[in-house]
């Protein structure tokens, strides 16, 4: 249906190309989250992996950082509608970590879960090979409590509420299983270019 | 899996001018169902050309009001939807949508009170729809709205806030300004600060359910503040649709 009277904002083609369906470029950094901002002492701070692991291993703030970081730039969509270029963090990769443990065979999905209680679901697969982090800088300074510091998971290529800030760990499991927003109405995926924002999509 | 929420065409029958900067749009739904007040529909518009941009509006109106939904749009100049929906829309239009979408920041009287609510700016809407729907219900659960204008002429909804709290022992709605004051105002003239939300929540009791929405900066504020006075993260639900100012 063409909404009468509707032209619309034009980018030049190379942003148009970058942005997934239905969604509009943003230079701010919006925030997204259903509660409270809640603030982890680091010296309080842990990150773990658990769940279908040969033995769960953790590491405190000053551990975490010694691990071997990586800078990278993404774009990233949150299902609220806008999309933001060229997002230059610092983190961990999920590929590091996982050369700490050893995960079961039967491993087939990760549940991020994050201080406040947050969870969300990412397939095992989607998590590895470069495509996940543990980012705790963002533009070259700490991140943000608001944006999900001290740290929070980035797999840029699902939509941002998979990113859980204030993430403390990952669990391996070998079934499905929502999430927070996932068993709110929201898509057990997430992919933007394929538009799957709601259960059903 | 739920079915999936299908694109629908609604009809614009009513504008109404709220505010020098927002409208109200009421829109007849085909495939309408019943919203919980919180919740909110995806908007699409589509150019001659195949262009396409999608923004979400929270339902204004209360989920009794069956077969139709009212939107409340804030006009933001140098935005893309916001300007169209206000000024372009007519009465006879179509526009696409689908919801009622989100599943967390929702209360209807099932979950009872107290309930508190705080708004800034057009992030009253969402707040309204709670408050409909209560005195729909007729169902005497405490509540406060502590809602934060820059001036009273952006104060949207105005004389159904004194319409609904006026014979509704249990409401109580406080503004205040943070720019202008009208003249003679003995209220609040300030952010909402902690010792506002103090005030405004006193009489409320114990197990208050808060809900918070508005721009960024006040949703932070308001959200620390009420974990800071004992309220458990789990009853402070916020919502955020403002720019983030930072
Ligand atoms: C769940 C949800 C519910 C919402 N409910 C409502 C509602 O009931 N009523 C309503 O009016 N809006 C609501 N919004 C906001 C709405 O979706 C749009 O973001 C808003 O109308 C601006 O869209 P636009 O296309 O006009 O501006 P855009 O073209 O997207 O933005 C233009 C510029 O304005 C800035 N901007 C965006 N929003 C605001 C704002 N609120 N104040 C000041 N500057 C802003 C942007 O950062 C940008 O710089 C809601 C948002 C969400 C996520």
């Amino acid at each position: 249906m063409i909404s009468r009277g509707f032209f619309g904002r034009r980018r030049p083609a190379e942003v148009e190309n970058r942005l997934p369906p239905g969604q509009y470029l943003v230079t701010d950094f919006p925030v997204l989250s259903a509660g409270p901002t809640p603030h982890t002492p680091l010296d309080r701070w842990s990150f773990t992996l658990e769940g279908l692991v040969g033995s769960p291993v953790s590491w405190s703030w000053d551990s975490f950082l010694k691990l071997p970081s990586q800078a990278f730039t993404v774009d990233i969509s949150c299902v609220t509608k806008w999309t933001k270029l060229g997002t230059k963090w610092l983190g961990v990769s999920v590929d590091t970590l996982l050369q700490s443990v050893h995960v079961d065979g039967t491993a087939r999905y990760v549940m991020a879960f994050s201080d406040g209680g947050y969870t969300t679901n990412v397939p095992l697969a989607e998590m590895v090979n470069g495509q996940a982090f543990i980012a705790y800088q963002f533009d070259d300074k700490p991140l943000a409590a608001v944006h999900g510091g001290p740290a929070r998971l980035v797999v840029p290529h699902l939509y941002f509420w998979k990113s859980a800030k204030w993430v403390r760990g990952l669990r391996f499991i070998d079934h499905d299983e929502p999430g927070f927003w996932e068993s709110l109405g929201y898509n057990m995926h997430g992919d933007p270019w394929k538009e799957e924002r709601y259960s059903g999509d | 899996m739920q079915p999936a929420l299908e694109w629908q065409v609604g009809e614009v029958t009513r504008v109404r001018t709220e505010t020098p900067r927002t409208k109200t749009l009421t829109l007849a739904l085909p495939k309408w169902m019943a919203h919980r007040p919180g919740q909110h529909y995806d908007v699409s518009l589509t150019a001659p050309d195949g262009y396409r941009t999608e923004r979400s509006y929270s339902a204004a109106s209360e989920p009794e009001r069956a077969g139709e939904v009212d939107l409340t749009v804030e006009r933001i100049d140098d935005g893309e939807v916001s300007p169209y929906l206000d000024d372009v829309l007519m009465p006879g239009d179509q526009l696409e949508v689908r919801g009622p979408i989100g599943g967390y920041f929702v209360w209807d009287v099932s979950l009872g009170g107290p309930l508190l609510l705080i708004g800034g700016g057009s992030g009253v809407v969402p707040l309204m729809a709670m408050l409909r729907h209560r005195a729909a219900q007729k169902a005497p659960i405490p509540a406060r709205l502590l809602y934060s204008s820059r001036s009273a002429q952006e104060v949207i909804y105005r004389t159904e806030f004194e319409r609904l709290a006026d014979g509704d022992g249990e409401l109580e709605v406080v503004f205040t300004f943070t720019r202008h004051a009208p003249p003679g105002w003995t209220g609040y003239q300030r952010r909402i600060d902690p010792a506002m939300l103090d005030e405004v929540m006193q009489s409320l009791g114990n197990g208050v359910r808060s809900y918070v929405c508005g721009p960024t900066l006040l949703v932070e504020a308001v959200s620390n503040a009420l974990v800071a006075m004992g309220l458990p993260a789990g009853r402070v639900r916020t919502e955020r649709f403002g720019p983030t100012g930072t």
